[in-house]
């Protein structure tokens, strides 16, 4: 899958999840800063991007993710 | 056969899949237990997630342990699929971020409050909503997860002081609860890396001490050894067993240095 297709898959989950908009969803957001989001969404959007993508994030690999960019490559990182 | 075969398990607290009882309810169903979970306000969305990654098709109820009306209406709601209860796991703790890590004095007694009565006295509402189904089971069992109270924890603070009254408490409902064939035990176990774990700071200092001083070693990503002995605990294996606190923390709490 290509990175625009994923970001654009990634993008729906996070205003579905995090009920923000999809101009909101840029990489450099922060969870905490500009959309809101505490551990618990960020915690609820990874277990979305699973089910969307189905890979495996351990909870583990969430510590230091506090940006939209960030969440996204460490999916990215997991598609095949 | 399986250790829980055929036994009907209501397990508190799952979270997300590194939650303690996740894992718990991941073997439970590996050792044919029918499991119903419970989930707990914002988090609810969260365990229903958790839950479909569970074999089956497992069903999430809404509890809220710190409410008396929340765990009957649970209780009912359960009571309208099972006709009794082979155990019950009491996976909860919450404390307020006063009541972690900062100055133990600071704590205002409402924090202090919330603590008791989420991760202590949230035994009491499980037992008391219930006992009925649990009676109806003929012998069951109540089992809780435990962090060492018998020492003061950096950090831990508040949360130290719930889980000692947490601990005292589990006797008490031995006691009362003997008579119906309810047996009560927790499980004290070494650090796992969880939210919860992760809400306290000090929680990395014993996290990298503790495989050094126990004589087992100890992994705080992997929770299967808790989780059996809680299943060991809800199985037929313990029948004389209550008011009991199983280390399972790979021998740290014995050691002295
Ligand atoms: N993680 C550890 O190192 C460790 C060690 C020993 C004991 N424990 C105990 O294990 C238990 C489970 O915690 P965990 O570490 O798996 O973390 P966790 O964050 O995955 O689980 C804590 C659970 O408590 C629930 N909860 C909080 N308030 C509640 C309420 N009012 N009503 C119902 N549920 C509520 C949360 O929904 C969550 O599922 C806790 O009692 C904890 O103290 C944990």
């Amino acid at each position: 899958m290509d990175r625009d297709e994923a970001f654009e898959r990634f993008s729906d989950c996070a205003i579905k999840v995090l009920g923000v908009t999809k101009d909101q969803v840029k990489p450099e957001a922060s969870f905490a800063g500009d959309l809101d989001a505490d551990s618990l969404d960020l915690v609820e959007l990874i277990m979305a991007l699973e089910d969307e993508f189905s890979i495996t994030v351990p909870e583990s690999e969430l510590e230091g993710v506090d940006t939209i960019g960030k969440a996204f490559d460490l999916v990215y990182g997991k598609l095949g | 056969m399986g250790i829980v075969n055929g036994k009907q398990l209501v397990i508190t607290g799952v979270l997300n899949t590194a939650s303690i009882a996740y894992r718990v309810a991941e073997l439970a169903l590996d050792e044919g237990a029918s499991v119903i979970l419970t989930g707990f306000g914002r988090g609810l969305s969260i365990t229903r997630r958790a839950a479909a990654k569970l074999a089956g098709d497992i069903r999430v109820v809404e509890l809220d342990a710190s409410s008396t009306a929340s765990v009957e209406t649970a209780a009912a709601e359960i009571a309208a699929i099972w006709d009794h209860v082979d155990g019950v796991v009491h996976a909860i703790g919450y404390a307020p971020p006063s009541c972690l890590d900062q100055d133990m004095l600071s704590a205002p007694w409402e924090d202090v409050a919330t603590a008791v009565q989420v991760s202590a006295y949230s035994l009491a509402e499980l037992a008391r909503g219930f006992k009925p189904l649990m009676e109806a089971a003929g012998s069951s069992s109540l089992v809780g997860l435990d962090f060492d109270a018998t020492v003061a924890w950096p950090g831990y603070n508040w949360m130290g002081v719930a889980k000692a009254a947490f601990e005292s408490l589990s006797r008490y409902l031995a006691r009362e609860l003997g008579p119906i064939n309810a047996r009560v035990n927790l499980v004290s176990a070494g650090p796992i890396r969880t939210i919860a774990a992760k809400s306290i700071d000090a929680f990395r200092t014993f996290q990298d001490e503790w495989p050094r001083r126990a004589p087992l070693g100890w992994d705080p990503l992997d929770a299967t050894a808790v989780a059996k002995a809680v299943l060991c605990l809800t199985s037929d294996y313990f029948p004389m067993t209550t008011g009991e606190v199983i280390h399972v923390d790979g021998g740290y709490h014995a050691m002295g240095a």
